[in-house]
């Protein structure tokens, strides 16, 4: 019991209370260049999904599995991105060879993830947290999803603010992120949570 | 020695990666808290990215086509391996402070961004200095972005008590939210000053061409452009 307790504890304390976009800044490109249309928006967080909980699971294998025994975690920045981002185009070419339809939705989203620093980030965090393999994919999952509702839920709020009057040196960008920091204000109300 | 300063000028005004191009916005969002903490990921920053500059310059007729993305990682990542070290070692407190932010210099569009446009293509000594003072360039921009959010967060910068004991702190500034409201004001400074060059006639493309724009067609040899095995490339 008292994992499972962990394991809900680790997904609601990575997906909302310190969320990776709102409180951790990591994925922000994605998160300000993505979201204009809600539907690009959740292609992207399914997308960053599947990549975040696969590379957690790999990342967290390797670690453990090798440079743990060999003596070598200093190297674990070196490995970790190498490995992610190398995954990222086996993952690509995988689904645009095998699973075509999936490929369709999510594939133009995968480029942008390579060097995103959310993926890494999670890597990382779950070994300073020092996480094992099965708490590390909860980790990465739950991060994940963290993203995946602040960038749908900002893409919503853009998609009304087209219609509102903002003022000329505010258009684009800067109402964004305004609109992003009083998500991040909202988001400091989980913090309750736990 | 022109070159030099042109490189150095080029990267701390006309294409300083935080106020014109827009580039590297985690880190600029997550360390500045305070105006030491910016100045510490600034100057991290830019040891790695001149360093980087330099062999990436070095090996740029031996590294294929093909797998330079990989390869400079690998050299990014291990200066950035290096630092992490050093700063463990001898800086403990912002080694504390960065915390995770600091392995995450590897993945920091700045540093990629230049090896790709400018140290792959140019000689070592204008490379070495293209990573100088774009490095300066973001050390300014992260010091003063740090300095303002300590100033109206907690009253003082660098440490030192510099507003009037009356003085109510606003402790949303330190916070993550204000963050966000920081450098929205800051994009909209850009913002006017784009729409006043415009209106002269003036070029003003460069101005938050980085992360301020659509991901997927990122102005800035953007993450939308990297694939990690170049299979399009001859």
């Amino acid at each position: 019991m008292e994992t499972v307790r962990d394991l809900l504890i680790i997904l609601i304390s990575s997906s909302l209370v310190s969320n990776v976009v709102l409180s951790q800044f990591l994925g922000l490109c994605p998160f300000l260049g993505v979201s204009k249309k809600t539907e690009t928006a959740a292609g992207m967080g399914a997308a960053i999904i599947f990549v975040i909980t696969i590379s957690s699971l790999v990342a967290a294998a390797i670690y453990q599995f090798m440079l743990v025994p060999l003596h070598i975690e200093y190297l674990q920045t070196i490995v970790f991105i190498l490995v992610i981002a190398a995954l990222v185009q086996f993952v690509e070419m995988f689904l645009k060879k095998f699973i075509p339809s999936l490929y369709q939705s999510l594939g133009i989203y995968l480029p942008l993830i390579t060097t995103n620093c959310a993926v890494l980030g999670v890597a990382l965090t779950n070994v300073t947290k020092q996480y094992g393999i099965l708490k590390s994919v909860v980790n990465g999952f739950a991060t994940a999803v963290g993203f995946t509702i602040a960038i749908v839920i900002l893409a919503g709020l853009r998609e009304k603010m087209v219609y509102n009057d903002v003022p000329e040196s505010f258009k684009g960008m800067p109402i964004v992120l305004i609109t992003a920091g009083l998500m991040a204000i909202a988001f400091c109300g989980f913090s309750g949570l736990l | 020695m022109s070159e030099i300063r042109s490189r150095l000028v080029n990267g701390l005004f006309k294409e300083n990666p935080t106020f014109v191009l827009m580039l590297g916005m985690c880190p600029t969002l997550a360390v500045t808290t305070s105006a030491m903490n910016g100045l510490g990921m600034g100057l991290t920053t830019m040891v790695v990215l001149a360093l980087s500059n330099m062999i990436i310059s070095l090996l740029r007729n031996i590294i294929p086509d093909k797998v330079r993305i990989p390869a400079f990682i690998v050299i990014i990542a291990s200066f950035v391996t290096m630092m992490e070290l050093l700063l463990e070692g001898f800086l403990p407190s912002l080694y504390e402070a960065l915390g995770i932010y600091i392995p995450l210099i590897v993945v920091n569009c700045i540093i990629l961004g230049r090896a790709e446009a400018y140290a792959s293509k140019n000689p070592v000594l204008p490379s070495l200095f293209d990573g100088i003072g774009m490095g300066l360039g973001f050390s300014f921009a992260l010091t003063c972005i740090g300095a303002v959010r300590e100033l109206i967060g907690s009253g003082k910068i660098f440490g030192f008590s510099v507003m009037p004991s009356s003085y109510v702190p606003c402790a949303i500034f330190v916070m993550a939210p204000g963050a966000f409201f920081v450098l929205a004001a800051l994009t909209a400074l850009q913002n006017k000053i784009k729409i006043a060059g415009e209106k002269k006639g003036k070029d003003m493309s460069k101005i938050g061409s980085g992360c301020s724009e659509d991901c997927m067609n990122c102005g800035e040899e953007g993450c939308g452009r990297r694939k990690f095995y170049d299979t399009e490339s001859a």
